[in-house]
């Protein structure tokens, strides 16, 4: 199935620098509806009010980590539940990669990355487009 | 007459000392047993004025401060910088978008090559922000030793050797410890083998 550019994607970074970088390769990958938030807990109320067809998050933030975030949207009974997640961060660790997996990340991007590999990652997650 | 040790061994001779003499409970050790606890205060106090010729009230109000500003100052250096790096870039993609085709493509894959380098601030922030953490426990640290010496000395002596510098985070919070120095963390192709471990 086609991958629906017009789809709202959240992206989540306490460095708006971060949230600039993101929203403009996303851009020039033509996805042009793009949400920000700084941190977990706005994420998170953003994720309440609004479908989206993508998070991708950072890990290190407070006072919501990604993580956490991550663990609030898998574990809520509501129909965001499933919504693909991508996390982005500088925690390179093993164990950081495993906890995220076992929480239900989607996929994994280490900082600092490129605009090839946050394309290869998002076509994993939702299909090639 | 001092060693960096503040005598050590000196001290615990003559508290061994003063134990024993204690334990005869004689009348004449008594002496004995007063001039070696003012030896002692001696020992105790010159290591007080030698910690207290550190200045650990200076290291505490004035040289961590202005690392900690210092530091934070690079955080907002970098990122107005950075901002305004992107603010160009932003323009250079809004006129490449009226450029012909094959240009446009070129210019616009080199604009995405800067906003990759940008995010070097995120990581240089993330870096900067564990050093001033750093410093603010060593800040901690320094006024807890200034705290037992008293605020005569501004310093003073003590080997206090309970420190508790090992991490005392559990949890997920014991997780955050990135951005991981060269050789400590692991690829994008290891987390993808690792990833796909779990499918």
């Amino acid at each position: 199935m086609a991958v629906d550019k017009n789809m709202n994607i959240l992206i989540v970074d306490d460095y708006t620098t971060m949230l600039r970088i993101i929203k403009n390769l996303l851009k020039q990958l033509e996805f042009n509806n793009v949400d920000e938030a700084t941190d977990g807990s706005m994420a998170l109320e953003k994720i309440k009010n609004k479908t989206y067809g993508l998070v991708i998050s950072d890990w290190n933030m407070e006072p919501m980590t990604g993580l956490e975030l991550l663990k609030q949207v898998r574990g809520s009974n509501d129909n965001f539940k499933n919504v693909p997640f991508i996390m982005v961060t500088a925690e390179s660790k093993t164990e950081n990669v495993v906890a995220a997996k076992q929480a239900g990340v989607n996929n994994y991007i280490v900082k600092p990355f490129n605009a090839e590999t946050l394309k290869m990652k998002i076509a994993s997650v939702l299909g090639d487009f | 007459m001092s060693s960096p040790s503040y005598q050590k061994d000196k001290v615990v001779r003559i508290i061994n000392s003063v134990i024993e003499k204690v334990s005869l409970s004689k009348e004449q050790e008594h002496v004995a047993v007063y001039h070696q606890l003012k030896e002692l205060q001696a020992i105790i106090e010159q290591a007080r004025s030698e910690i207290g010729l550190a200045r650990p009230a200076d290291i505490k109000d004035k040289h961590i401060p202005t690392a900690t500003d210092e530091l934070d100052a690079i955080i907002e250096a970098t990122a107005t910088a950075t901002g305004s790096i992107m603010d160009a870039c932003e323009a250079i993609e809004e006129k490449a978008a009226t450029m012909p085709g094959d240009c446009a493509d070129q210019v616009s894959a080199e604009v995405t090559k800067i906003y990759e380098a940008c995010s070097f601030q995120d990581i240089t922030g993330q870096r900067i922000t564990k050093v001033v953490s750093t410093l603010k426990t060593i800040e901690e640290k320094v006024d807890s030793l200034i705290r037992i010496l008293g605020d005569d000395h501004h310093g003073g002596a003590t080997s206090h050797g309970g420190g508790d510098d090992g991490d005392q985070r559990e949890g997920d919070a014991a997780l955050l410890n990135g951005p991981q120095l060269a050789g400590q963390g692991v690829s994008q192709e290891e987390i993808d083998r690792l990833l796909s471990e779990f499918d």
